[in-house]
């Protein structure tokens, strides 16, 4: 494990990351950014130290036993998936696995944590010392690269396992905490399993951010273990932000809480870093605090003070025996995980798809949607070229989720398949597209394109017949032609298009004319 | 070692309890005596000697991923101290966690 | 009053079965014993009279009789009955009983109705047990005398003036009392073995987990062991017998099968070594419990046992580590009590100083003294020297246990250094109540099971026990010697003297 900070270039060649190739700086300060990405496992069935069960959605304090009220006398037992899950995690982030780990007791009193301590992981992480290789989007800051995208190298120090805090609502008219007379608390929320995955203060852009928590996202995902969706606080992030000047030692760092984007991720850095350089400029102190990113007004602002470090009184849980995994384990776990982003990315660049394409794909895990288009018979290039502009675009148009549209890999694999042998032209397949998601996937593109008369019509001798009626009303332009202005059979085209609702092959129909025309 | 009334009120403060100037006073020599007491543990030279938790080291002790049941809401809600909206009701909070 | 009451377990459950006697008519015995010896203050500690025991909390005498019908149903219709069908038992308030009030005998549980059992009650109903309520202890278990209950003292029932030990004061007072054959005891540094020593009853701590904690209201949950109390030892080896077992509610339930210790029980204890521990008895142990011990060394002896000095050269540590280990743990483990879930709420303008006004008014001076030494013991600058420390310590002590067995089959010492004494004598010191533990402690930290059986009266006439102790999952050893001790020592368990509860008819003194 290399204790340097590194970035690849374009050419794969992997160098130290130097300052001057620091893509932020604001009057000769850098910034040094660490993340907090805790994870949700959303795709278990019960929580991580009981059997009550996860079902997101359900009515206020509906999903809670015993274990998760904290009643007296209650007793947790871990989840077996739960720690598979981090187990895999920790593996995909080429984590070392520890042969032996315990849980601990985090112990602090808030009204969201039934029991006032939080069992979580301590000395010994499951996972530990691992990375995350990200690509950056074009960022010219890099320098000679010109606008490819780089790859930059984040170690991860570790991921743990713990469990989740309660949900709690706040009187008056904000919701928030502050003004409140009262709150509320709903208990369903509490111990859900969660992952806590801290990088080292490796990120030096607020894109690098992004870019990590995008490419974090896509590890979930493509490992199966939660849905990974920020905007319902299944993946929540913790940025630890600090800005100094090069060969001088690090700021004083503070904390923005709970970011639910990628995008407050960005904003929320450059805010607080342009924050931190303003105010030492200033000649003011940065205090360790925790700050709160505030989307709408687009500023961050004080939270608590860490005036004296919390003494959270971490000891091991005497209700819970330690986790061990043997190296069989280990590598039987290793040789079960599926195909990882960067791995996808290397595969489908060997397939020769574009670079941005690639991105794309991966971030919205649509990944194996290409693939089941290809195994439906699809060119990889094309249907790539489809799912990522076509289908993503008419999704974001019609406000979609992708991945609930109701269309699959295969479908998409099929409309491009019927582009290639002609049956639909660009514009008539687009047209199936629109036409299938707003009914659903249930009918096949060709179905689609049947039931709605969108054939193209390919047939030579109907379309002969056709050019043959357009030339014999036309026969001044068919002089004009013949005298030399080409552009003008544009207008034939339009005619032979019109004649068949749109749904003439361009390119036959072409062809036909030029044979009747010029012999 | 010798607890000050600061540090028992820092220690209380820790565990969440309400102590008066009176209680303070009467807990720190309580205190002081138990801790008195308990540091004879110093004199072992225990160094490398690894802890105990658990007396019989039982290990990976986990449960399969079936959801089980849970409390009727009524039932819950009935034990809380105040509750309101399908939810347990607690005054403000001052503190961020 | 019915002469039921004097009647073991084990007589009772086949006076039920044979149909000499109905599980009501047993029921109603026992009953009527509270009604007579117990008062009925239940969580008034105002209203405890002067020769009121106070065992009880609440008496669940309804539902009580009830079950008992339904025993007796189940045996008219010529059901075949669970092993201790018909046999009342005493509850201690540390166990979770769903529909009845579970207070572990703080004032921050006051009223608090559980919504689920316990996995040990479930196991004795299951086993035909009739409980009969919920009985006093020292709040959560912190303490040996009963006295730090929020709901008044238990008074032993051989000196009404003195405390019966603790925490399971109210479980042993009960049976001592004849007012149930068994009682639900636990043990995290003496809680059962100390207790019982100083009512004459019988009381054991069963391996670290060999009973399921599943439902017991967590003191430290490292060293947090239930376990039966009763009068014979016979009963306390039928009582292990249905509390026992692995249970996957707690994840530090033993997988093991449980031993039938009736196989051995009655076989003797000839050619067994026994070892007396040389730091558990001489200074600091009362002269009336040294004479009580020796004599026991001698019965042991003359039923062929091979008696064989033993040293546990840390075991002088092990009250020191314990009273940092269990603290640490307890204040842990009461974090949950704030007023938020469930329990007693003191009302304030903050949630903070509603979990802080309410934990001041709902805890006891005792429990605020061990959450604040445990607290101060895992904080930051101290955790190594006080928590890590004394968890090497148990290390050590656990060792000296390995190499003990090397050399002896069980150990012996005196189970409490002195007899029951009288109320408040020992309350404003701290320490000195802790002393109380020194004999006990070092099983606990070593997790081994140990019981106490009594050995004797001491000069006053107050009962002594004799602890002993065996390896790891070797209760069916360590039952076998209680029951050849208890047969030579022939210890009559009716309270009497000046000041003792009233004498039941038929009692055999």
């Amino acid at each position: 494990m290399t204790e340097m900070i590194t970035y690849t270039r374009k050419d794969g060649v992997t160098e130290p990351l130097t300052d001057e190739r620091i893509g932020w700086q604001l009057d000769g300060y850098r910034l040094v950014v660490g993340l907090e990405v805790h994870v949700e496992l959303t795709e278990l069935k019960t929580k991580m130290f009981s059997s009550d069960p996860i079902d997101f959605g359900g009515d206020p304090n509906t999903r809670v036993g015993p274990v998760t009220a904290g009643l007296p006398g209650s007793l947790p037992v871990a989840n077996k998936q739960g720690v598979r899950s981090a187990a895999l995690m920790g593996l995909a982030l080429d984590c070392g696995i520890a042969g032996t780990c315990e849980f601990h007791r985090k112990n602090y009193f808030y009204p969201d944590l039934p029991k006032n301590y939080q069992i979580s992981q301590y000395e010994i992480p499951l996972c530990h010392d691992g990375f995350l290789d990200v690509v950056v989007d074009p960022d010219p800051a890099y320098g000679d690269e010109g606008d490819e995208p780089i790859g930059r190298r984040v170690r991860i120090e570790r991921v743990h396992m713990e469990e989740d805090t309660a949900k709690s609502s706040h009187s008056g008219d904000t919701g928030r905490l502050h003004g409140a007379d009262k709150s509320f608390i709903d208990l369903n929320r509490a111990g859900i399993p969660l992952l806590e995955c801290v990088s080292r203060p490796d990120v030096r852009t607020p894109e690098e951010a992004q870019a990590y928590v995008r490419e974090l996202i896509a590890v979930v995902r493509a490992i199966g273990i939660s849905d990974a969706r920020m905007e319902e606080g299944s993946i929540r992030c913790d940025a630890n932000v600090s800005v100094h000047i090069p060969g001088e030692p690090l700021g004083t760092r503070t904390e923005i809480k709970n970011l639910n984007s990628v995008r407050s991720i960005g904003r929320s850095i450059a805010y607080e870093a342009e924050r931190q350089v303003r105010a030492i400029q200033a000649g003011e102190t940065i205090v360790m605090e925790t700050r709160h990113w505030d989307e709408s007004a687009g500023v961050t602002a004080t939270l608590r003070r860490k005036e004296t470090l919390a003494d959270y009184r971490f000891f091991p849980d005497p209700d819970l025996t330690p986790i061990v995994h043997t190296d069989q384990q280990i590598e039987e776990l290793r040789a079960g995980l599926p195909e990882l982003p960067k791995q996808a990315r290397a595969r489908l660049a060997e397939a020769g798809i574009a670079a941005d394409i690639v991105i794309t794909l991966v971030d919205n895990d649509l990944v194996p949607w290409l693939d089941d288009a290809v195994a439906a018979g699809a060119d990889a290039s094309t249907a790539a070229n489809w799912i990522t502009g076509e289908l993503l675009g008419a999704c974001a148009a019609a406000e979609l989720d992708v991945h609930a549209c109701g269309l699959s890999g295969t479908w998409m694999g099929q409309l491009a398949g019927l582009v290639a042998d002609r049956t639909l032209s660009n514009k008539l397949a687009k047209q199936v597209l629109q036409v299938a998601l707003k009914q659903g996937g249930d009918r096949s593109p060709s179905e689609v394109a049947e039931a709605e008369g969108l054939q193209q019509v390919s047939d030579e001798g109907a379309l002969q017949a056709i050019v043959d009626q357009v030339i014999a009303r036309n026969a001044k332009t068919v002089e004009d032609i013949r005298g030399g202005n080409a552009k003008a059979i544009g207008a034939l085209v339009g005619q032979v298009m019109g004649a068949t609702k749109g749904q003439a092959d361009p390119k036959l129909t072409n062809q036909l004319l030029q044979r009747a025309i010029n012999g | 070692m010798s607890l000050t009334p600061d540090e028992v009120r820092h220690v209380a403060m820790l565990a969440r309890l309400a102590v008066t100037d009176d209680e303070v006073a009467a807990l720190a020599p309580e205190l002081n005596a138990i801790l008195g007491y308990a540091e004879q543990v110093g004199e072992v030279a225990a160094h490398g000697i690894p802890t105990t938790v658990h007396p019989i080291p039982l290990t990976n002790v986990l449960r399969e991923d079936v959801p089980g049941e849970v409390l009727d809401r009524e039932e819950l809600l009935a034990q809380a101290p105040a509750a309101e909206d399908d939810r347990i009701v607690v005054p403000r909070i001052v503190s961020e966690d | 009053m019915s002469e039921l009451i004097t009647k073991s377990a084990a007589e009772l459950a086949t006076l039920v079965r044979t149909g000499e006697a109905s599980a009501r008519e047993v029921t109603d015995a026992h009953l009527a014993r509270i009604e007579q010896v117990d008062g009925n203050a239940g969580y008034d500690k105002d209203a405890v009279g002067e020769t009121d025991v106070h065992a009880f909390l609440t008496v669940t005498a309804d539902a009580a009789r009830a079950q008992a019908d339904e025993i007796d149903a189940a045996r008219a219709r010529g059901d075949e009955l669970p092993p201790l069908a018909g046999v009342p038992l005493a509850t201690k308030d540390l166990f979770v009983t769903k529909g009845t009030e579970t207070t572990a005998s703080s004032n921050i549980l006051r009223g608090w109705i559980p919504p689920y059992d316990a996995t040990v009650v479930t196991k004795l109903r299951q086993a035909g047990t009739i409980s009969l309520g919920k009985v006093n202890m020292d709040e959560f278990a912190m303490g040996s005398s009963t006295e730090t209950s929020a709901y008044g003292n238990t008074r032993n029932p051989w000196d009404l003036g003195r405390v019966p030990g603790g925490s399971s004061g109210g479980s042993v007072a009960a049976v001592s009392g004849m007012m149930a054959p068994l009682a639900t005891g636990t043990d995290t540094g003496g809680s059962i073995r100390q207790p019982a020593a100083l009512t004459g009853t019988v009381g054991m701590k069963p391996t670290y987990g060999r009973v399921s904690r599943w439902g017991m209201v967590a003191f430290a949950s490292s060293l947090d062991q239930a376990g039966p109390i009763a009068r014979t030892v016979e009963d306390c080896a039928l009582m292990y017998t249905a509390m026992a077992g692995h249970d996957p509610k707690d994840s530090t339930s033993l997988p093991n099968d449980v031993d039938d210790v009736f196989a051995s029980l009655r076989t003797g204890i000839e050619g067994l070594r026994i070892g007396v521990v040389t730091e558990l008895q001489g200074d600091g142990y009362e002269p009336g419990v040294s004479a009580s011990f020796a004599e026991a060394l001698t019965r042991l002896e003359e039923l062929g046992a091979e008696i064989v000095e033993i040293s546990l050269p840390h075991a002088p540590y092990g009250l020191p580590a314990y009273y940092l280990v269990a603290p640490s743990e307890a204040s842990s483990n009461l974090a949950r009590y704030d007023g938020t879930v469930f329990g007693t709420r003191v009302d304030a303008p903050t949630s903070e100083e509603m979990n802080a006004a309410t934990r001041a008014a709902g805890f006891g001076t005792e429990v605020k003294r061990r959450i604040m030494i445990g607290t101060y013991a895992l904080s930051a600058g101290y955790y190594d020297a006080y928590y890590q420390q004394a968890s090497r310590i148990r290390t050590l002590i656990a060792n000296d246990f390995k190499a003990a067995w090397e050399h002896a089959d069980l150990l012996v010492s005196p189970s409490s250094p002195g007899v029951a004494f009288e109320f408040g004598s020992k309350s404003a010191d701290p320490i000195a109540m802790y002393l109380n533990d020194v004999a006990t402690v070092p099983g606990s930290l070593a997790g081994i099971p140990a019981m106490s059986v009594p050995s004797g009266l001491d000069e006053q006439g107050l009962p002594v026990g004799l602890q002993i102790m065996a390896p790891l999952l070797r209760e069916d050893l360590m039952l076998r010697a209680a029951w050849a001790f208890e047969q030579a020592t022939g210890f009559d368990t009716t309270p009497r003297g000046a000041n003792a509860v009233a004498t039941p008819q038929g009692a055999r003194a």
